[in-house]
Formats: structure tokens, sequence, C-alpha cells
């Protein structure tokens, strides 16, 4: 934990949080306030970031308005929804392709690869009718394939199965499998139906699951570059990928795959070549991290290229594992090079953001990475949670064994990955790892968000929009952080809302540019003149104050 | 290139669909369902439909929008969502209070095949329905139909569950105003009540989805119909429906239930469309048009004549939802514009098509019409010959950007502008609008490809 970090955790003011949990719950049926009362968490820290244990990961309430979506959500918006070469075909009604249709900003630039493929623009279904319901939609499907490759001619087909595929029992793998032979090109499926799992999270692990099983290790070519890795879990929302490679770059770091970002199926494909797995968004991603280590040997490390002083941190952890002094050096020398710009934007802009303070409620990792941010900013994060997260991404890597498989996570395939009798490969030897580790590199290790949260700050699992209304009304945060759904209930309340899925329309925020950029947005929000507007003059001062009379 | 792989061939597509013009029932359900007064609107499915329609919407109105879920897991999907919806409507009503919760069925739960009268009955029987509290439903499929038909059978549901025979008739005319707008609605309610009409519109989503910023979030805003004005829907003098496919049901089951004459109109969307519209409700409450409304018309003639040599004999393309894609297309022809390719991605039946066939019958040119297409087919004709303007919802953008093509928003979604839920494209004034919205990316274009010689200062 950096010193900064340290002093933001100590207790935050305000109301007790206690009897706010207590408001929490309080209007709700006595079930439902059992089962919330163990995902709203008052942090505690305690020696050995030990913190409390949060429930994560569980059905949502039906009826309380959640902030999640589904598995095909998950899985489409994952891994391949963000890659260009690819034709997504969502198998179902209209509806799932057509809102999953450029609305997360997963930039890409196709004329980095040579053949310019996208399909990113394009949104691809098989608008399933109820003829196909009642008599099964195999033959439906087999056709679109047709089509999509007549049309189009792809390197690779990927269909995504929606609600009513699994109810009719449409065996789209098969379906798939035949159209590889007939067509010649990678066709493959994702059985990611939106009642699977109780989350976006199922989707993830299932986009994972195929990603591994059908494209990652198709390509052996070693391609150039010293010092190789894969970028996991970073989704280039506003081109946040595309100035972590700048940096990268810079460094003499090579980028193999960005898992899903700005990339490209035949970096995937070749992916497996690369010597370490760096891994943003845990949550959605550690799985494939996770089996490429077991049947390739490619280590992997939690790193954070949100706020300034992580990124700095996670170069450095890179330039350890590869540990070659001409590289550390690379790296200081850009750190020392990109820091000093970074720095006169935050000493310009922190003291009108000292002392503001924050709630974020957003995804999987990105409630913890933008805290980080915050800080820089000095600010104080009242109290955050995930939407779709597990206990590990709260708690850390550490409580892992002792996570309890529910009936719908149990659903979900685990692949069964050993290793590859030709192609595995340790990176380190085991006296290396644990030189590095004795040296404070961690590896397959995430601490998780609340050990770095203030003793006393609400951590809330999939909070309802009932949850964030009173929680506005408790603290009056500076800046809360959401999705487009919360955006205008909140801005409603006259709290800037900053949207950390689409970065409304902004960003890149990762890296040192990003950083800069994220100063300046937050420095606009929370100090903006809109917020005064909200009283009309005669509301603040309703009396009449005088009568012009003509008679 | 945004599209770069759309190609100029056309090949035969029968079970592909590339870039739709359409989107599912349940979020028409929805939107319709929040233009009732202190309404939930609820999906009862698995949580994502209910996370992307509201998604979609919040990004249309950039304002809050309200829904719940039933939010199915396995388990739900295999042995019913029953005691889902039971649990949501529990749970909505002691949490959110509202006075009526909307359910709308989704492909989940219409491939199950839950009966959600006999749930909600259930529900009503164990006390979880508070009294004067309310319970309405419309089944739609995702699988049947389009975002159209979705708002048609909700309001259509307002109808059968509200709507209550009276022995005596009121000079109160019902007002429904097809899937448009909030300022639409709010522009339709203007001129009627300009000609002095007491009116019902249901389902009104003004005042909803296009409320101030006050610094108090109400979750239940002032505008929307009332359980209480929806019931003397069924007294009313006569219902006045606009849009065929997103109307006529509710309009015809007014009729049938209670015996409320209605009238089936266009979207009044363009001069003759609108003039239509305010003679239907002279002739129908027996009242004169008012002067103020004749001076708004005539201006609308005004604009027409002063910029006529424009508009003459331009080609548009059009992607639009059955109901705006005929009004617009009749108000583009009778500007002496020539609409030449039509696709509306609702399939809205065979005398539809004969219809907009009709409307075009007068174009110069050859006209191409795809009823249950999408915009992937609009792009191609386009790329065989060209068009001078595009008129639809954002996604269009791709298309205009990669061709260089003059382009009008309108219709859903629109994501990337606003204005749409503040100023009306209905009406004398609404066609102004779009008048001045035609002429504006028509004349930029000219001024932009002009050269120094012939650029103009007057036009």
């Amino acid at each position: 934990m950096t010193e900064t970090a340290r002093s933001q955790t100590a207790p935050i003011e305000g109301p007790d949080p206690e009897k706010v949990k207590a408001e929490l719950i309080a209007k709700y049926p006595p079930k439902v306030a059992r089962k919330r009362a163990k995902q709203i968490i008052v942090n505690r820290l305690e020696p050995g970031d030990k913190v409390p244990e949060i429930n994560a990961n569980v059905r949502t309430v039906p009826g309380l308005m959640s902030q999640r979506g589904c598995c095909y959500a998950g899985c489409k918006g994952v891994v391949l929804g963000p890659t260009r070469d690819i034709v997504n075909i969502t198998h179902g009604p209209i509806g799932c392709g057509f809102y999953s249709w450029l609305t997360r900003r997963n930039q890409t630039d196709p004329d980095t690869t040579p053949d310019g493929h996208n399909f990113m623009t394009y949104c691809f279904s098989t608008d399933m009718q109820e003829k196909e319901i009642i008599f099964g939609g195999e033959k439906k499907l087999k056709q679109a394939i047709q089509e999509a490759y007549d049309n189009f001619k792809p390197k690779a087909i990927a269909v995504f199965a929606t609600c009513p595929v699994g109810l009719i029992g449409d065996d789209i793998h098969a379906v798939c499998r035949e159209m590889k032979d007939a067509l010649g090109i990678n066709v493959f499926g994702f059985s990611c139906e939106g009642y699977k799992g109780v989350s976006q999270s199922a989707g993830h692990h299932i986009a994972n699951n195929q990603i591994f099983k059908h494209v990652v290790g198709l390509d052996d070519t070693i391609g150039a570059g010293e010092f190789r890795v894969n970028l996991l879990g970073e989704y280039n929302i506003g081109g946040d990928a595309f100035e972590i490679e700048r940096i990268f770059e810079k460094c003499g770091i090579t980028t193999v795959a960005t898992f899903s970002g700005n990339s490209s199926i035949d970096a995937f494909a070749n992916s497996h070549t690369a010597d370490l797995n760096l891994i943003m968004c845990h949550r959605s991603i550690n799985y494939v991290a996770e089996m490429m280590e077991k049947k390739f040997g490619v280590p992997w490390i939690k790193i954070n290229f949100i706020g300034a002083e992580a990124t700095a941190k996670s170069l450095r952890k890179i330039a350890a594992y590869f540990d070659d002094p001409a590289l550390t050096e690379r790296v200081e020398a850009v750190i020392a090079e990109e820091l000093p710009a970074v720095q006169a934007a935050r000493d310009a802009i922190r003291p009108r953001t000292e002392g503001k303070r924050a709630m974020l409620f957003v995804g999987g990792s990105r409630a913890h990475h933008y805290q980080e941010l915050f800080r820089e900013l000095g600010m104080r994060t009242l109290s955050a949670g995930y939407e779709f997260a597990h206990r590990d991404d709260y708690e850390g890597r550490k409580v892992l064994p002792g996570v309890k498989v529910d009936a719908d996570s149990r659903n979900i395939e685990e692949l069964d990955v050993c290793q590859d009798p030709d192609r595995y490969r340790p990176r380190k030897t085991p006296a290396e790892l644990a030189a590095l580790s004795a040296k404070g590199l961690e590896f397959k290790d995430y601490q998780g968000m609340m050990p770095e949260m203030p003793e006393g700050s609400l951590v809330i699992d999939d909070i309802s929009q009932f949850e964030t209304d009173l929680m506005i009304e408790k603290y009056r945060p500076d800046i809360f952080c959401a999705g487009i759904k919360e955006k205008y209930m909140i801005q409603k309340h006259g709290i800037p809302m900053k949207q950390l899925h689409s970065y409304d329309y902004g960003g890149p925020y990762a890296g040192f540019k990003g950083a800069v950029n994220f100063y300046r947005e937050i420095d606009r929000m929370v100090n903006s003149r809109v917020w005064g507007y909200l009283k009309a003059p005669w509301q603040t001062n309703p009396e009449l104050a005088a009568t012009y009379a003509w008679e | 290139m945004l599209l770069r792989h759309t190609t100029t061939e056309i090949k035969d597509r029968t079970a592909l669909t590339v870039n739709p013009a359409k989107t599912c029932q349940p979020i028409g359900a929805m939107y319709a369902a929040l233009g009732i007064h202190g309404c939930m609107p609820h999906s009862h499915g698995s949580q994502g439909c209910y996370a992307y329609h509201r998604s979609a919407l919040t990004r249309h109105y950039k304002e809050p929008v309200i829904a719940a879920t039933s939010a199915f897991t396995e388990g739900a999907s295999v042995f019913g969502g029953q005691a889902n919806l039971m649990q949501a409507i529990d749970n909505i009503f002691s949490i959110y209070n509202p006075d009526v919760i909307a359910v709308h069925t989704t492909c989940l739960s219409e491939t199950i095949g839950d009966d959600i009268p006999q749930i909600v009955n259930k529900a009503m029987a164990e006390g979880k329905v508070p009294v004067g509290k309310y319970v309405i439903h419309a089944n739609t499929p995702s699988y049947a139909g389009s975002h159209i038909t979705g708002f048609a059978g909700m309001t259509k549901a307002m109808v059968d569950y509200f709507a209550e025979t009276a022995s005596s008739r009121t000079k109160t005319v019902n007002l429904i105003p097809g899937f448009v707008e909030p300022s639409d609605m709010a522009e339709i309610r203007r001129m009627a009540a300009e000609m002095g009409l007491e009116t019902i519109m249901f389902p009104d989503t003004s005042g909803v989805l296009n409320g101030p910023m006050t610094g108090k979030y109400r979750m239940y805003p002032p505008g929307g119909v009332t359980v209480e004005a929806l019931r003397r829907t069924g007294s009313s003098l006569g219902t006045v429906a606009l849009g065929h496919l997103a109307s006529g049901d509710a309009a015809r089951a007014l009729d049938v239930k209670c015996k409320v004459p209605c009238q089936i109109l266009d979207l009044p969307i363009g001069l003759g469309a609108t003039d239509r519209f305010v003679d239907t409700l002279h002739r129908m409450a027996g009242v004169n048009v008012p002067d103020s409304l004749t001076f708004e018309r005539g201006q609308m003639v005004d604009i027409i004549a002063d910029m006529h040599q424009y508009f003459y004999n331009k080609r548009v393309g059009l992607v639009g939802d059955p109901d705006q894609l005929l009004a617009l297309t009749k108000f583009l022809v009778s500007l002496d514009m020539a609409p030449v390719y039509l696709v509306s991605g609702t399939s809205a039946g065979k005398k539809f098509e004969k219809h907009l066939r009709a409307a075009v019958a007068g174009v110069p040119h050859e006209v191409k019409i795809k009823v249950g297409g999408d915009m992937y087919l609009f792009h191609q004709w386009i790329k065989q010959a060209p068009v001078d303007l595009l008129i639809g919802n954002s996604y269009v953008k791709y298309i205009a950007h990669d061709e260089d093509i003059p382009y009008v928003r309108h219709g859903f979604p629109i994501l990337d502008r606003v204005g749409h839920s503040y100023f009306p494209t209905v009406g004398y004034r609404g066609g102004m609008r779009l008048l001045e919205k035609i002429l504006d990316a028509l004349l930029d274009r000219k001024d932009r490809d002009a050269t120094d010689i012939t650029f103009e200062l007057v036009m």
C-alpha cells in the first residue's frame, strides 16, 4: 500500500455507518433485509489487511432495481465483442444483438492489422421468430453463418446464445462445428444464455473458456520483441489501451495481445507465446490467465494503469519480473519523463478537489481502480461497491479457498486444463520465482478493494436504486460514479455523476496522459457552475418585493 | 471507413439480419408504461432485458428510466418465474410504492409459458398487492413484432385493465399518440387544447422523460396518464389514434370494450397528416378550428413555398418505424422531394406496404421499399445509387459519414444529440422544425461544397 493510500484509509467523518446500514435495509421485507445485510458491509481494517466478509456474486433480488446485466451481456462484452476481425452473430430475437451494438466504447484501429477487418460497427443477428422458437433455430443459424461468410468472408465467426436458445435446446456448438468444417474457417459458439449465473460475471467466465478452447494456442509463431506481455482485462474504453501501448512502446515492452482492446483474433491465437500476463480487470479475465499459466507456463501478475502512481508502480513490477537492467533503466527513464507533466496538472488542480468525497459503484474492478485517481486528487472514497464482482475482488484472493460455490456458479463450466505436453514452457524457474516473490513481486495475487478503503466506509455489493438514493441523501457526496442507468437519477439530485463504463464519451483515463485527463474531468465536474443553477431567483427569494401600481 | 465491409453487390439473405432497423417488443412496452403516472414498468425475464432497455431509453432521453425485473436465474427458467414475479411484486410495492406495476413478458418467460394473470391473481390473493394499487400486463415476446408492437401491446393493456363503460358520454376526446417523443405528445395535447377540447392522452411520457433539473429526484414525476383518467377513457366522446401500428390496437379495443368510436390516422407529421388530425378533431368534437392553428398552418406553408427550390426532386433515403416512415414519406412527397429508399425494420403487413407504395406512386424515380428490412440492405442500395439526404435514427450516421451524405436524425433511438424530447416534429410547429432541420442539412452541404465563386450569401 502506498503512503497516500494509507492516509486515505483513516476513518471518514459523517453519519455512523452502522446506523446508515440499518436504514438502508429498514424498508425491505425481512427476507430481503437479511440478504442485503450480508452485502452491505462497514469496512474494518485489521492487521494483515484483514477485512470483514462480504456476500457477493449472489442472486439479484427480483423487484429491487439493480445495476446488473446478464450473462449474454458479459460474454459478448468481453473478449470477442471488442475484437474487430471476427463476425459475432447473436442467435436469438433481435433485441440482444441490437442493444449490444456499438453501445460500449471499445475503440479499435483496424488499420494496424494488414487485413484491415473491422466488424465491430456491424450488428449480426438471426432475429429469431416464433417459428424458430417452436420448431428450433438450428437451421436458421446454419444459414445465417453461411450468409455471414458469403457476404463478409471473415476469418472467424462466433455465435452467442440468448435465453430462448437454451430453452428450446438448439445445439449451437454442433452447428458451429458443422460450419467450421464446411467453410474452413474458425466457427465456435458461446452458451451464454442471459439467465445463466447471477450477473455479467458468468458471461465473462464463459467467454474466457471458449476463447481459451477455440483460439488461444492456434499460432505458435514467436514474434519480435524482447519483453513480450499480454494485457488482460483492458477494454480500450475511450482509448485506454492506446495510452498503455504508447507507454509500453516507449519502455520497449511488446504487447502480444490485449484481451480485449484494439484486439484482433490473430493476436489471441498467438498470445500464449508471451512471457507474462498482466491483469487489469481481475474479475472479468483472471480465468484466462490461470488457464494460460497451467497450460503454457505463462505467469500472471495484477497491475493497474488507472492512476499515475499506479501506472509507475505497475511498470516497475513488469521491469522487476523481467529483471533486465536495460529495461529497468528505460522504465525509470519513462516514468521520470512522464511524471512531471502529471504532477504539474495535479498541483494545479488539487487545491480545487482536495477533501471532496466520491462514491463509486461500478463493474468488477473499476470501483477499486478509480479510487486511486481520486486519491491523487486528494479526494476520499466514502463508499464503493461492485456490480458483478466476487468476494476475492473485495477481500483479496486470500479468501478464495473459503468461497462457497453456489448452484448458480456451479452451472458455469470450469475447464479442466493441464500442461501442454509440447508447449508448456515455464518462464521462470521455481528459484527465480521465489526470489522475485521475496523481493515483493506478488504472482497470482490480488489484494482486493476493501483493504485500501477507509475504515468505516460502506462497501455495498450490487447496490440497488433505493440504496443509492438513500446513500446520496445521507452523505451528499461531491461526485458519484456508476453507469448510464444511474447517471440521470443521480444528477437530478444535483450531484455530478461520472460514468465509469463509458467515461461519458471522454477518456482515455489510463496511464499518464489518462490521469491528467481524469484530473481535468473531475475538476470540471465537482467545480461546475451548473449545480448552482437549480433554483430560480424567485424560488430562493419568494417574497414579493414590491409591486408597480399604475393606478 | 466505418462500415468498410458493406458491398455494392446484394446477395440474398434469408436468415441473417445485419444492422437491424428495429428492436424487441419489451422496450416498447417499457416506454409505454412510463407514460402512466406513478407506474413501475416490470420486465418478467432475466435481468439483462431490463438492463438493456433501461440503458437504451436512458441514452435516448438522457433522463432517469425506472423499471424492475424478475431477475430469472437458470432455476427460474426451468421451474417457471412465478416465485420471482411474486417476490418482485412484494418488493416493488414495499420499497418503491408505485400506483401501478406494468408487467411485460420477454422471450424467456414466453418460451417457458408463464401465465402472468394467474401469477398476479395469486399475488393478490396472498395480499401482496395493496388496496388501490394495480398490476397490469402485456404479452411481449421478443421473438414476435418489434418495439413498436410492444408499445402497442402495453397501450392496449391500459384499455383492457382500466377503461370503464359508462351509460353516458362525456365531451372528452381520447388521444393515443403512438410511439413518439414526449415533446410530440405534449404538442398533440396542446393542439387539442388550442381547439378547446378536453382530452385524455395515453400513454403520455411528457413530463416523465423530459423533466426538469431541480435538485430533487422524483421517482414518479408529475407527468403521465393517471389510472383515474384511464378509467374515464371508456366514457369519452371518441378516440383519435395516431399511427396505425402503435395506436390502432388500443383504439379498437376501446371501441369493442366501451363502444367509444375511433379514428385511426397517420402520425401528424407533415402538413397533410396534421391537417387530417386537426380536421378529425374538428369534426369529431364539433368544434371550430381556432385562428391560432390556422395561423401556424399558414406559417408552415409559407416556409415550404419560400424554400421549395431546395426540396424539389431531392433524393431521400429513409429508415424508420412504420408509422413514422409512412407519415414522413407522404410529407416528403408533398414537398416534391423524392423518397427513393424506404426501409422499416418492423414487418407491418401487406396493407402497410401497399400504402407506402401508393404514397410514392408519383415519385419520378425508381423507389425501393423493404418492410422488414435492415440497414445493411439500405446501405447497399445507397452504394448502388446515392441519395441527397438521409433520415433515420443515430445508427444511420455511420452510413451518412461513410458516404458523405447530409443527414437528419429522426426516430428511435437518437443517442448522440439532444432536442427530440423537448422539441416536437408533429403538428404544424413540429413540421416547421422538420423543415428547418432538412433545410439546414441540405444548405450546409451546399455551402460546404460551393466554390469561392459560387458561394452564396442569400439562400
